[in-house]
C-alpha cells in the first residue's frame, strides 16, 4: 500500500470538511474488508483515508414509518442478527446472513457495502425488491435515492465524492406480502453467487391476484438488476404456476452475465430464469404460510426461544 | 505517513507508532512479536488470521492496525489464562483437532468466538459458523467433534 493520511473524524461535520481539504483524493472506511483488499492491490490509491468508525448516531437499527430505518454504520452481522429485523423482515436478516464469513459480516456496513457496488453482493437484490432508499447527506444536504436506480455501474454508483451513505429505509411491506432471495451457490458457501434473485411479492386480498411485485437479481449484469419486464408479466395477473415460469423467461432477457469460473454466461442465464421463478413460489409460500400461521388459534401457535444468534 | 496508536493486546496495554498501512496481521506478528496468528490468503478468505476485536472475530488481514486504534485485540496466545489452556484448546489436543497446525490459531479463536455466544452448537450451527476457516488438510471432522466436545472442558 503506498502511504496516506488516516484520518478519524468524530461527527458528519468534521466528515465533509475532511472530504472537502482531500476532494477526490479521500476514501471514506467503515468496514475496510472491501477497501483494504482494493487498496492492497492498488486498485485504490487514497492520499487520505478517511474513518467514519467514530462518527455517532450512524449505527442504530429503528422502526420509521413502519419500515426500518437502518443506519449506514450498522454492520452486516447487526442486520442479521437484530431481533427487530428477524421479527420484521426475516427475508433481510436471512440476506445477510448470505454474506461471506462472520468476520467479514462483523466488520462490513449496510453503507459501505452499497457504496462499493460489487453487482455480486446479496444485499442489494432483497433491498431492491423491497424498495429500499438511500440517504445521501453531504455539506450541502442529503438526498435519497432509490435502490434501483442507486447502481449505474461496475463498482459505480450516484455517489459523489462528498456524499456518504447516512441511511437506508426500508419500507413496512403491504399486506399479503411474501418474498425470498435465492442464492445459487455450487462451489462454497461464502463464494459469490453464480446467479442471485429476489422477489417480493403481493397479493390482493382475496390473494388470488398478484397485486404487485418486484424482482431484483444479482451476479449477471455490471450492476444488479431489477427485472421490470418480468414484473409486468404478472403484476394484476392472477397467481398461476406457468405465470412465474414465464416472468423466470422474461428475466432472462433482462440479465447479461459474463462466463466465469462460476458458469459460463448462457448458464447463467438460464440459471437467472430459473431462480426468478423459484424465488416467486417461495415468496407465495411464505404468504400462504403466513395466513395459515394467522388463521391457527393461538394456543397452537409455537413462540421460538432460540437465542438471536445462529 | 505515521500514527501513534494504543491499544490492549491479550490484557497487555501496547502503544506503538506504526505506518498508516500496517495491517493488523503484520502489526501482531512484526512490531508486537505475537507470531501465533498466521497469514493464508491475505484477502479474508481462509480464516487463518482471524482475531478478536473486542470479542468480535475479524480478519487481521484486512484490517489496518490503525483501525484496531483504542480496541481489545485478543489473539490465539491470549486464550490461556494463568497459563491453563482455554477448553477449545484443551478439546482440539484431546480429540486432535488439527493436522499441519497451520489453521489452527484461527480455528481455535473462531470456535472460541462461537461457543462464547453459543456454548453447546450442534453439528450445522458449527458448520455455519466455521465454514469461512478453512483447513487444507481437510481435518473436518475432527476440527468439529474438538468444536462439539469442547463444552467437557468448562468449569
Amino acid at each position: 500500500m503506498i502511504p496516506f493520511e488516516y484520518r478519524t473524524p468524530k461527527n458528519l461535520k468534521e466528515v465533509h470538511a475532511t472530504l472537502k481539504e482531500f476532494g477526490t483524493d479521500a476514501k471514506l472506511l467503515a468496514g475496510g474488508t472491501a477497501l483494504v483488499i482494493m487498496m492492497k492491490q492498488r486498485l485504490v490509491r487514497p492520499s487520505c483515508l478517511v474513518s467514519l468508525r467514530s462518527v455517532r448516531g450512524l449505527n442504530g437499527i429503528e422502526v420509521k414509518d413502519g419500515g426500518l430505518r437502518i443506519g449506514g454504520l450498522a454492520t452486516h452481522r447487526d442486520v442479521e442478527t437484530s431481533s427487530l429485523v428477524r421479527r420484521r423482515l426475516p427475508l433481510l436478516a436471512e440476506t445477510y446472513h448470505h454474506v461471506a464469513t462472520i468476520r467479514v459480516r462483523n466488520m462490513a456496513t449496510v453503507g459501505g457495502g452499497l457504496a462499493h457496488a460489487d453487482p455480486n453482493q446479496d444485499p442489494p437484490p432483497t433491498l431492491i425488491a423491497l424498495g429500499a432508499t438511500v440517504k445521501a447527506t453531504s455539506a450541502s444536504g442529503s438526498r435519497v435515492i432509490p435502490l434501483d436506480e442507486f447502481f449505474t455501474d461496475y463498482y459505480e454508483t450516484l455517489l459523489k465524492p462528498d456524499e456518504i451513505i447516512t441511511e437506508v429505509f426500508v419500507p413496512k411491506l403491504a399486506a399479503n406480502s411474501g418474498g425470498a432471495y435465492l442464492k445459487f451457490l455450487p462451489r462454497t458457501a461464502d463464494d459469490y453467487a453464480t446467479v442471485s434473485a429476489a422477489a417480493v411479492l403481493t397479493l390482493d386480498k382475496n390473494k388470488k391476484t398478484i397485486s404487485d411485485v418486484r424482482i431484483a437479481l444479482g451476479s449477471v449484469g455490471v450492476t444488479p438488476i431489477r427485472a421490470t419486464a418480468a414484473e409486468a408479466v404478472l403484476r394484476g395477473q392472477p397467481v398461476k404456476a406457468e405465470a412465474f415460469a414465464e416472468a423466470g423467461e422474461k428475466a432472462k432477457e433482462a440479465v447479461d452475465p459474463v462466463s466465469d469460473f462460476r458458469g459460463s454466461a448462457a448458464y447463467k442465464k438460464d440459471m437467472a430464469a430459473v431462480f426468478v421463478r423459484r424465488a416467486l413460489e417461495k415468496a407465495l409460500a411464505s404468504i400462504r404460510q403466513q395466513a395459515r400461521a394467522k388463521a391457527a388459534p393461538k394456543t397452537t401457535r409455537k413462540t421460538s426461544k432460540k437465542g438471536k444468534r445462529r | 505517513m505515521n500514527k501513534k496508536i494504543k491499544m490492549r493486546v491479550n490484557g497487555k496495554k501496547v502503544e506503538m507508532e506504526v505506518p498508516t498501512s500496517r495491517l493488523l496481521i503484520d502489526f501482531l506478528r512484526y512490531d508486537v512479536g505475537l507470531t501465533g496468528t498466521k497469514e493464508g490468503c491475505s484477502v479474508g478468505v481462509c480464516g487463518a488470521c482471524a482475531v478478536l476485536m473486542d470479542g468480535d472475530m475479524v480478519s487481521s488481514c484486512l484490517t489496518l492496525a490503525v483501525m484496531a486504534d483504542g480496541h481489545e485485540i485478543t489473539t490465539v496466545e491470549g486464550l490461556a489464562k494463568n497459563g491453563e489452556l482455554n477448553p477449545v484448546q484443551k478439546s482440539f489436543i484431546q480429540y486432535g483437532g488439527f493436522q499441519c497446525g497451520i489453521c489452527t490459531p484461527g480455528q481455535v479463536i473462531a470456535a472460541t468466538a462461537l461457543l462464547k455466544e453459543n456454548p453447546k452448537p450442534n453439528e450445522d450451527e458449527i458448520k455455519d459458523w466455521m465454514m469461512g476457516n478453512l483447513c487444507r488438510c481437510t481435518g473436518y471432522y475432527k476440527i468439529i467433534e474438538s468444536i462439539q466436545k469442547a463444552h467437557q472442558f468448562a468449569k
